[in-house]
């Protein structure tokens, strides 16, 4: 089974490192194959950023994503931008403070996340925003394993922060228990 | 993390796989200037050389930073540098200068947009030939096209093993989409990695023994500090190492020397991927663009058609006889780079038209090749 990730906001949101989270998962602690790639502005924050993730049970040849299984849209840019590239029956998740516009008629799966609302009001760390889109991506999919999830994020955020971003991670979880019952 | 190998499975960018692959290696010199997209291999020396009883030196530039690796390796120490194509023009007069004076040195080019400034975090295979004749006079150069995260570490250390042993400059041709992308890497034992050394010579010697200071079968290297004393020129110089520089018959004796050293022992260098079976179609690949080829050859083969591969691992010295006998079994070869056109050309010239040479850019320049794009140029000529 293969498959292709794609997670795009802006600068600052903590994309490259979601992207970089799942494969040290996928690859360290589930021992499938992955590849990680990523393109962003010259800009530290705010410019466009994209981060790209294939896990596979087999060798990955080609480390693009062409069109993506799932795609994580942390901002409206980022939406509008990749939404065409979604494979048919695709998974689509927004987070739901950032992407109001969404395309009228479409044959995803759609997810409306709070997750940078969550992050502001329960956390009090925007911040934490992409770990609970992991969460909640990591149980909606199953791409990696929850317990390899975790270990990864303990491994990938700085020292000192571990025990707020495996929370984050927690309750991004707990939505998509929701969703999928 | 103060191991000099770490042992074990990552999951690594390419940029750091080629640091730890140079630490591996015995690299204990690192001379740089920061620049995208090779600046990670810097930061990761930066924090690693100082753990393993090396030297980290930020340079002023990339003049500086070539210059100070020549220094670090006439004391005997392994030394690399890392730049992408604006910092290699650069420091194209002290690899020249490096070639002349035979020192061995690791040129790591993590090549981007370009002519110029170009584009800092877009992919490129545009420095090819830059590699080979960048520099100004005749001379032979190795360069090396790694292909995967793994191969950044891998080729590293054989960079190392073949500038100590050949005593010359050796790149390591990546480009910003490998040196930035992250894959698996599994670290060997550091028993399991193979070290070759320079060859040193006695602190003694005769002015006979001393004759073969240019050799074909390359020179033992009379380093810094080991107290025998000798004169490093990038003046032409004759057999005892002496600037000789009105003497056409020195001239001569030199560059002849410098190219044959390298060229005598191609067979040795040289090194290709072939998997071509009873395939009449071949796609010559090197770097991130043999990704692609792996790709659309896994698609072929659902549609039942069978299509060779052959990658070059070593772009310098060209693999020219073994073009050459690729020629001779198929009847198409589709050469695929990320540029308009720099190894078809020596391609072409070792076909000798023994096959029809076909040339295949990706769509838009700096991108990787889509895969259903090869497959539908190889369904076409097929």
């Amino acid at each position: 089974m293969k498959k292709e990730i794609r997670i795009a906001g802006f600068g600052g949101q903590g994309v490259v490192l979601s992207g970089v989270i799942l494969g040290k998962a996928a690859v360290l602690y589930d021992r499938k194959r992955a590849i990680q790639t990523q393109s962003y502005g010259a800009e530290a924050r705010g410019g466009g950023a994209r981060s790209e993730i294939v896990i596979s049970d087999e060798d990955i040849d080609y480390p693009k994503v062409i069109n993506p299984d799932i795609l994580v849209a942390m901002s409206q840019q980022a939406l509008d931008k990749y939404v065409k590239d979604l494979k048919p029956k695709g998974i689509l998740i927004v987070d739901s403070e950032l992407v109001k516009d969404l395309p009228e008629d479409y044959i995803f799966s759609l997810y409306r996340v709070p997750a940078s609302q969550i992050a502001s009001n329960e956390f009090g760390r925007i911040i934490v925003a992409n770990m609970i889109m992991l969460g909640f991506l990591v149980s909606l999919t199953e791409v990696v394993s929850l317990k390899a999830l975790k270990n990864s994020v303990r491994e990938s955020v700085p020292k000192g922060t571990e025990e707020m971003n495996i929370k984050a991670v927690e309750r991004g979880r707990k939505i998509g228990e929701v969703v999928i019952k | 993390m103060s191991n000099k190998v770490l042992t074990g499975l990552h999951f690594m960018q390419g940029d750091i796989a080629c640091a730890e692959g140079a630490i591996a290696a015995g690299c204990r010199f690192f001379a740089g200037y920061p620049i995208t997209p090779a600046t990670e291999i810097a930061e990761r020396m930066a924090k690693r050389l100082p753990e393993v009883g090396g030297t980290y030196a930020q340079m002023e530039d990339e003049l500086g930073s070539m210059a100070a690796i020549i220094g670090a390796s006439w004391t005997g120490t392994r030394a690399m540098t890392a730049t992408s194509g604006p910092g290699i023009s650069l420091m194209l007069e002290n690899i020249g200068y490096a070639i002349a004076t035979e020192t061995p040195c690791v040129v790591v080019n993590v090549q981007r947009g370009a002519p110029s400034t170009g584009s800092a975090t877009l992919s490129f295979q545009g420095d090819i030939l830059q590699a080979r004749r960048g520099s100004h006079g005749e001379y032979e150069t190795i360069a090396l096209a790694p292909s995967s995260s793994q191969e950044m570490f891998d080729l590293t250390i054989k960079a190392f093993n073949l500038a100590e042993k050949f005593r010359t400059p050796v790149f390591l041709l990546a480009d910003a989409f490998i040196g930035h992308m992250r894959e698996e890497v599994l670290i060997p034992d550091k028993s399991k990695i193979n070290i070759v050394k320079r060859k040193l010579p006695p602190c003694k010697m005769s002015l006979n023994e001393y004759k073969s200071s240019l050799d074909e079968n390359v020179a033992p290297m009379p380093i810094f500090g080991h107290g025998f004393k000798s004169h490093v020129t990038g003046s032409t110089h004759n057999s005892y190492g002496k600037r000789d520089v009105t003497n056409y018959e020195a001239l001569d004796y030199e560059v002849k020397l410098l190219s044959k050293k390298i060229s005598k022992h191609k067979r040795e260098i040289i090194s290709v991927d072939s998997e071509i079976k009873d395939s009449n179609v071949v796609l010559i690949s090197y770097g991130t663009t043999y990704r692609a080829v792996r790709e659309a050859r896994k698609m072929l083969k659902r549609d039942n058609i069978n299509v060779g591969s052959f990658r070059l691992i070593t772009l310098w010295p060209f693999p020219e006889e073994e073009i050459e006998d690729l020629a001779k079994k198929v009847k198409k070869i589709i050469v695929l780079e990320n540029n308009l056109g720099q190894i078809v050309t020596y391609i072409k010239a070792a076909v000798k038209g023994e096959a029809e040479v076909i040339f295949l850019p990706p769509q838009v320049l700096g991108t990787l090749h889509k895969p259903d794009y090869i497959v539908d140029k190889v369904k076409e000529v097929i």
